[in-house]
């Protein structure tokens, strides 16, 4: 019989950390800081909402770029946090900012393009580019930059085949952000060369003591970028599926329609519930943001105390310590304090090669937990 | 400052005062000073453990009374409030708007005894118009913490 699976995809790697992850479920007092959720409930006000879609019979499929209504608080919201000015029909409602990224990319790539990817990232932009056709260049950022795209290292890897730069900040996994000044460094070159910017802005909510600058807010950025963004993490309404993309009338026509093809619409009763995350949600945000600015805090604290070199991550609920210095490659730091001491960290080699030298630790846990987990890591550490 | 603290170690008193400051980013000397003065403020008024009883064989009886009183001259409800206090099965006593007057919370080691308390100490005090007794048959939530044994439902790793 012959192979019936795609050439293409059988390039794209699998997750190579999937058996750590297994092992990880079966030890029953495991402490994971390994997630990449929040721990949070979603707000009861917006899950009643819906649960009162469903019970009122909303159960039908919504136009296809999503319920109107919704995208104009989208809208609203996007102007009145970022001062990014969209349209309505400049956005389309997704199932969660995964499916935005696909489809951003689908809809711009030919065969041979570039696509721009800044490494250690979030695992899903180089495989997506790849399915969708690209070549994937990657920079890889610095620990002493705080992981943020420096104008040398962007031009440094632009071709005349640069089409598309993917950005993701707060960042998922350093947790680093770019400021406006940061950001304004690097938009001539993006503009001088040509480029579009997806940028994956799902954390943008989740910064400390620094407030979340959008690159479509800057001049002459909103008519080459598409700006991903979603609920899961501003409003922990992960399970629900809902994101979207905003992007120029001109790409998101040519959006709508992998969307339409594929996905027909996002679910009905979470386009309800994400109206009332947007126009009731503030406080909810606040209350998380500070939670987790609390426990950023004392893992930075602690980190200090036990000589564990971390920069201050400022977006997102992730530290990325450095673990360079005890002679083990990040799977094997990661595989030790999973078997000796039962804390679950993710090797930062799982966000790219690049990544190697350091691990993820997630803040999306209880102070109580992180506490715990602390003092096994100490434990742990002490061995070496 | 204090604000925050409070906030805090509302929810989780076990926290040492170093761990306190680096959570919210003060020195752990202010902090030292914020709660020693809140303590002798009054300000924190105690510091008790949340204890699920159900979760041993104890039999011990928790129950709410609404209670209505004759106010007093000059003293309003405070002089009867504190004669209710004094008692040793009153874990707290509340002054309320509405119907009634006071809601005292007590805990009792029987039925019994929550009905001898009712009947032969509190209803006897001067300037308690009636009572009415309401048995706790379960505690579901307690000073912000559920006393349920939901499981979170959130995987181990997800990226």
């Amino acid at each position: 019989m012959r192979d019936f699976t795609s050439d293409k995809i059988k390039t794209v790697k699998p997750s190579g950390i999937r058996k750590f992850f297994d092992i990880a479920n079966t030890i029953e007092d495991c402490i994971s800081l390994g997630v990449g959720e929040p721990d949070f409930d979603t707000p009861w006000h917006i899950a009643y909402v819906g649960i009162e879609a469903i019970q009122d019979g909303k159960t039908f499929y919504t136009s296809n770029q999503g319920l109107q209504e919704l995208r104009e608080e989208i809208v609203k919201w996007n102007k009145r946090k970022y001062d990014i000015d969209y349209l309505p029909e400049e956005t389309l409602v997704t199932i969660g900012g995964s499916e935005a990224i696909d489809i951003a990319l689908r809809a711009c790539i030919n065969p041979g393009d570039e696509v721009i990817i800044l490494e250690p990232n979030y695992v899903c932009y180089e495989p997506d580019a790849i399915m969708a056709g690209a070549n994937v260049k990657t920079i890889k950022l610095k620990n002493e930059n705080e992981f943020k795209l420096t104008p040398e290292e962007l031009k440094d890897v632009i071709t005349d085949k640069s089409k598309i730069l993917i950005m993701n900040y707060p960042n998922n996994p350093t947790g680093g952000i770019m400021t406006k000044e940061d950001l304004e460094k690097i938009v001539p070159i993006i503009i001088e060369n040509d480029l579009l910017v997806i940028t994956d802005e799902i954390y943008s909510e989740l910064t400390y003591d620094w407030k979340h600058c959008s690159i479509a807010s800057l001049p002459g950025m909103k008519e080459r970028t598409i700006t991903v963004s979603g609920f899961s993490k501003t409003y922990a309404m992960t399970g629900w599926r809902l994101g979207y993309a905003m992007a120029p009338l001109q790409i998101m026509e040519q959006m709508k329609k992998i969307h339409q093809y594929t996905i027909m619409a996002a679910p009905t009763p979470s386009q309800y519930a994400g109206i009332e995350a947007l126009q009731n949600g503030d406080k909810d945000i606040n209350i998380m943001r500070e939670e987790y600015n609390r426990r950023r805090r004392y893992l930075l604290s602690e980190f200090n105390r036990l000589g564990l070199p971390c920069f201050e991550p400022r977006g997102a609920f992730y530290t990325f310590p450095y673990i360079g210095k005890y002679g083990m490659s990040s799977e094997e730091f990661a595989t030790k304090l999973l078997e000796q001491e039962h804390v679950v960290v993710v090797p930062g080699t799982a966000f790219g090669e690049s990544g190697e030298g350091f691990v993820r630790i997630s803040y999306a846990y209880s102070l109580e937990s992180l506490k715990e987990a602390i003092s096994r890591i100490e434990k742990f550490l002490n061995t070496l | 400052m204090k604000n925050e603290i409070l906030k805090l170690i509302e929810t989780n008193s076990k926290l040492s005062s170093a761990e306190v400051a680096a959570i919210l980013g003060y020195s752990e000397e202010d902090v030292i000073v914020a709660i020693a003065e809140m303590e002798a403020d009054k300000v924190i008024a105690g510091y008790n453990t949340i204890v699920n009883w159900d979760k041993l064989d104890d039999e011990s009886v928790h129950a709410l009374i609404e209670v209505k009183v004759t106010p007093q001259r000059v003293t309003g409800f405070d002089k009867i409030a504190h004669r209710i206090c004094m008692f040793d099965e009153v874990d707290s006593v509340y002054l309320l708007s509405g119907d009634y007057d006071f809601v005292v919370q007590i805990n009792g080691s029987s039925m019994k005894e929550i009905s001898h308390f009712v009947f032969d100490k509190l209803s006897a005090l001067d300037d308690i118009l009636s009572t009415s007794t309401h048995f706790v048959l379960k505690k579901y939530k307690d000073h912000h913490v559920s006393l349920e044994d939901n499981k979170s439902q959130r995987k181990n790793v997800v990226l």
